[in-house]
């Protein structure tokens, strides 16, 4: 019988020194996609290395305006973060649709990153905010940015021993506001048939500063669409802008045909729910702008 | 008969008490399937077919019985070779030979997942290790999963031993036509052909699942001696015994079958997938056998409902009055015949009067696992035809869809599909219900629509045991041999305190297994509280005359001179007049007056009667998404009468539900290499809480005089409306009519976008 080693380290180092011994070492997080995988024998690795008993994994860190969330701190965690919450309202809703309220008191969006599916529901949200990955590894740590984690389904940039230990946003800017939408067919319990994750910064005058507009299953990995930014900046998000936007978003779609939605489908969602995402964020920019 | 005497008023029919078995089952101490353990238990796994359709041509299993640890190993080879026979034990009826090659293929797989052999090993991983190790060597074969392909020319048959059944003459080449029903009469195309409005559509639906929580599971010893036991959790553990015996061809006094709580079923629970199996595994090993299915087994192999493709023409005058129905249906029925046509021909337009009318049933054999019974089976999938097309002459004659409805349902006395008359249905009453209700004139929100649908199930009787018996100290036992799927303990309690007319909690149901109460039929059907009900009001009725009779033997008197009265008898003779004696009174001294105090009722009940229901469902739809949302849900339905009403709203609402999930977004998703591609519930999408809002279920009682207490049956109307319900409402709030389903958001935006 093929049998896991379970390893619950209490330091980065020892994590990364077992994560490094064994190559098929998985980390684990709350485990709600690598148990699953694991019961259904489509992974076996020869051990697991829980992070959350590792000192400051678990938590939100918040240092000026900049927070920090450790690779092991559940959903539900972030939810209950009033700071986090105002700063990153798209981010946070993001996480907190995955699943259930018992599948996020175990989540954590670390997690739902390196499990690499393109549909992951807290990716999108965290590249349009422009959040980066603290990596540690065997040669010490790194940061990259989130979306240079996923390189495919199910396979991740990290290199043996390698693992992410906190996600970390950059300083929210004055004006700026982001959302996070998904299409189902269910409200809950379900698989993104397209997500769109968006941030956006307006000035005073409602004109669209910056914005950073990325896409879930709608490609192998999440999508970051600049032509789609683009057409919003310098805008103040009037009809003609949004509509370049939409169109820019489905041109970047390069979605699949399969049991959850159709190309055309997938792509006509994506134009859709980017628009929509856009003036929720916008309302967030502006209530606070 | 008594009829139900609307005069006297109840006293516990009608509450709504505690179940005596939900401590238990919320405490999590139930006994489900796979929480039951016999010592020395051996683990067992099944290797399932990865073809949808192939010829086995050898099985080698020498190596997996080398594995240390195995116990046993069997395959198709191990079952006796049968006689046809087909066998009425579940909803629906199968031929014995097909249950067989189900439970264990012999010659040829006929669909992925298709059982080829099992083992049984000292542990689960053993088991799986050496499914491994079994190696199957097939001649693939082609494959057809389509309705209209399976039937075309040059499609594969799958077994050169079925003619379609009802056509007559018997043709002469086999197909996968398996049976055809026809119903009606009269002129139906002159009728069509001189209405004032007509309407006609094809519409079509995928398989779906019964959503059953728990997976089929059960253990099972078999001695030496020939004598064997099995602990399942089934719908009807008599079926499971007949089944069983008839597969291994064994006498069915020996196996006595002991049935587990039950986790949901819904019709899907009807048949035997495993016990025969692990009664072949347990002989072999000399061990008690636990067989269980994973999540996924259950979706690749066990029955799904059928899908279909329905044409369906109806004709009106201007004043809305029917002239004509011509329905035509195809249903899938998987790897096997399923018999069960006929029941889709006369559930499809007996709700209405139409003097001219033609129903067809075709029954089609494809590459997919034998089709089982799902809450009312056969009935959902041509109501939603019907209904639909309801909808659009209304819309057509500029009538109200509910007005047209009332116009033309059927009351007691019309005839059915059948050509026999409808008994006291309560289909007007429902439809008066539902347009005096305040759902069907509030005001709609921006992108809602409202729909209307009605619908029925004819019921069942048939045969039930049950034992009533009194304790010494004058508590009373109910035993019945119906599993408890809805709540029937409580409702059985509830008849047995209303007979003897003392408290229900001095009267305790239980659900007794095979060797120790007479035959009964599945709890299937929705007869159980109609059937079971009667054979616990006739039992209770002669405990009630037995202690009358010892009360006047202790006092002297004469039968006649003694009355039950207030849950006492009471002497109305003699010196001892006005004297009461209790139950428990009696009983205490039965021993010495006649010996223990208990009857049995074991009766086929008849009388049984159709349940009507209307459904009023509204929706928001999503203009640029396609999302449909069900915003206010009222069903309204006769029960005749409720005598548990939180366990009859309880059914009403699960059936609606399932109706809504299956309208929505539930379908079996094939590949193109005949494969099933969501057998989990992540892909297989059931509706969770928060895609229902409240449901809310408006009973009407119109009784049934056949029944002691008017009962009808509840459990499985309440799934017919659902699917036209939400088409309707689809329809009225964006404009497109759906005919296809699953209404999944894609399919809607597809509707509501056709440029793409
Ligand atoms: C019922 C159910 C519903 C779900 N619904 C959704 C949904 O709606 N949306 C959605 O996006 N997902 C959903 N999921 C998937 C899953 O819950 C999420 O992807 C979740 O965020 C995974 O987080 P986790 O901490 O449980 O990850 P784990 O299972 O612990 O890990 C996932 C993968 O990432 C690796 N890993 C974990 N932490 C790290 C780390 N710090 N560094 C490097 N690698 C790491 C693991 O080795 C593993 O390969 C659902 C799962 C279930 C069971």
């Amino acid at each position: 019988m093929p049998s896991t080693a379970y390893h619950a380290p209490g330091t980065v180092e020892d994590a990364v020194a077992l994560l490094a011994a064994d190559p098929t070492a998985r980390p684990l997080g709350g485990g709600t996609d690598l148990i699953v995988q694991m019961r259904a024998g489509r992974l076996s690795p020869g051990a697991v290395i829980d992070l959350k008993r590792i000192g400051g994994m678990s938590g939100v860190h918040r240092a000026g305006d900049a927070f920090a969330i450790g690779a092991a701190t559940p959903c539900t965690a972030l939810k209950a973060d009033a700071a986090l919450s105002a700063a990153w309202p798209g981010v946070v809703e993001a996480a907190n649709l995955i699943g259930s309220v018992q599948v996020r008191n175990r989540a954590t969006m670390a997690g739902n990153l390196c499990n690499a599916s393109p549909a992951a529901d807290s990716v999108p949200a965290l590249v349009a905010a422009g959040a980066v990955c603290v990596i540690a590894g065997p040669s010490g740590q790194r940061e990259v940015p989130v979306e240079a984690i996923p390189v495919s389904p199910g396979k991740t940039s990290l290199a043996p021993g390698e693992f992410v230990v906190e996600i970390r946003f950059p300083p929210k800017p004055a004006g700026g506001g982001d959302a996070y939408l998904r299409s189902t067919p269910r409200t809950e319990m379900d698989i993104a048939v397209v997500g769109a994750g968006v941030s956006i910064v307006l000035d005073g005058e409602g004109i669209c500063t910056a914005a950073r507009i990325a896409l879930g299953a709608v490609g192998p990995t999440v999508v970051l669409v600049e032509d789609a930014a683009a057409a919003l900046v310098g805008s103040k998000l009037d009809d003609d802008a949004l509509a370049a936007m939409s169109q820019a978003v489905q041109a970047a779609s390069n979605p699949i045909d399969d049991k959850r939605g159709t190309v055309s489908y997938r792509k006509a969602m994506a134009g859709v729910l980017a628009r929509r995402a856009v003036l929720i964020a916008a309302s967030r920019a502006g209530a606070k702008a | 008969m008594n009829a139900p005497s609307t005069m006297k008023p109840f006293r516990h029919v009608g509450t709504r008490p505690v179940r005596p078995d939900g401590v238990d089952k919320v405490t999590g101490k139930a006994l489900y399937s796979t929480d039951f353990k016999a010592p020395g238990m051996l683990w067992g796994a099944i290797l399932r077919s990865p073809h949808p359709h192939a010829r086995i041509l050898s099985i080698d299993t020498k190596k997996a019985e080398a594995l240390a640890g195995v116990k046993a190993v069997a395959t198709g080879r191990d079952l006796p070779t049968l006689e046809s026979l087909v066998m009425h034990v579940g909803e629906g009826a199968s031929d014995i030979v097909d249950v067989s090659h189900n439970c264990l293929a012999l010659d040829k797989v006929l669909y992925e997942g298709h059982a080829v052999a099992a083992v049984a090993a000292a542990s689960p991983e053993i088991a799986r290790e050496a499914l491994g190790l079994i190696t199957v060597e097939y001649e693939e074969l082609a494959f057809v999963l389509g309705l209209e392909e399976a039937l075309a020319e040059g499609a594969p048959v799958l077994h050169d031993t079925v003619f379609t059944k009802g056509v007559d003459p018997k043709p002469d080449r086999p197909s996968n036509a398996a049976m055809r029903v026809e119903m009606g009469g009269g002129d139906v195309e002159g009728a069509l052909a001189s209405a004032a409005a007509t309407v006609t559509g094809r519409y079509t639906l995928e398989p779906v699942h019964q959503g059953y929580i728990e997976p089929h599971a059960c253990v099972a010893s078999w001695n030496g001696d020939g004598q064997a036991q099995i602990w399942t959790s089934s719908q009807g553990h008599f079926a499971v015994r007949a089944l069983t015996a008839s597969v291994l061809a064994i006498p069915q006094a020996d196996i006595r079958v002991t049935p587990l709580e039950i986790g949901g079923g819904f019709g899907g629970k009807t048949t035997v997938y495993l016990e025969p199996v692990a009664m072949v595994l347990s002989k072999k090993s000399g061990r008690p056998v636990r067989l269980a299915m994973t999540r996924e087994e259950v979706f690749r192999a066990t029955g799904p409902a059928p899908g279909a493709v329905i044409d369906v023409r109806l004709g009106a005058a201007a004043d809305g009055t029917l002239v004509a129905a011509d329905v035509e249906f195809l249903y899938h029925s998987g790897a096997y015949t399923a018999n069960d046509a006929g029941a889709g021909v006369s559930s499809a337009i007996g709700h209405y009067r139409i003097p001219n009318s033609r129903v067809v049933g075709i029954e089609v054999l494809c590459n997919r696992p034998a089709a089982k019974a799902y809450r009312a089976p056969g009935a959902p999938q041509v109501n939603f035809a019907v209904e639909s097309a309801m909808d659009e002459l209304a819309g057509k004659l500029g009538i109200d869809p509910l007005e047209l409805r009332l116009k033309n349902a059927a009351i007691e006395g019309d005839p059915q599909t059948t050509g026999l008359p409808w008994g006291r249905i309560g289909y007007v009453e429902c439809l008066e219900a539902a347009k005096a209700h305040p759902h069907w004139s509030a005001p709609l929100g921006p992108n809602q629509g409202r729909g209307i649908a009605g619908g029925y199930w004819g019921n069942y009787g048939g045969p039930s045991t049950v034992n009533v018996s009194v304790a010494e100290d004058g508590t009373v036992t109910v035993a019945t041999g119906s599993p408890d799927i809805g709540g029937s303990r409580a409702s059985m309690a509830i008849m047995a305190a209303e007979v003897l007319d003392i408290p229900y909690e001095q009267v305790r149901a239980v659900v007794a297994d095979t060797a120790s109460i007479g035959v009964s039929m599945v709890t299937g059907g929705s007869r159980t509280t109609f059937a079971t009900g009667m054979a616990t009001v006739q039992a209770a009725e002669e405990v009630k005359r037995l202690l009358c009779e010892r009360a006047a033997r202790m006092w002297g008197v004469i039968s006649d001179q003694v009355e039950w009265r207030s849950g006492e008898v009471i002497c109305l003779d003699g010196e001892k007049q006005g004297q009461a004696m209790s139950a428990a009174a009696i009983a205490g001294r039965s021993f010495h007056s006649g010996g223990p105090i208990a009857a049995v009722a074991a009766l086929s009940a008849k009388g049984w009667l159709p349940g009507f229901g209307v459904h009023i469902c509204d929706t928001e739809v999503d203009p640029e998404t396609g999302h449909v949302k069900i915003v206010r849900y009222t069903a309204v339905q006769d029960v005749g009468i409720a005598i548990h009403p939180d366990y009859v709203e309880g059914q009403i609402q699960g059936g609606a539900a399932q109706g809504i999930g299956w309208a929505l977004n539930e379908a079996y998703i094939y590949g193109k290499d005949g494969k099933l591609d969501n057998a989990g519930f992540l892909d297989y999408r059931m509706p969770v809480a928060s895609d229902l809002p409240m449901i809310e279920a408006v009973i009407v009682e119109v009784p049934n005089p056949s029944h002691p207490y008017g009962v009808k049956g509840v459990g499985e109307v309440p799934i017919v409306p659902p699917l036209a319900a939400v088409a309707n409402a689809i329809h009225a709030a964006a404009g497109v009519r759906l005919k296809d389903l699953p209404m999944a958001p894609d399919r809607v935006y597809a509707a509501l976008h056709p440029e793409g």
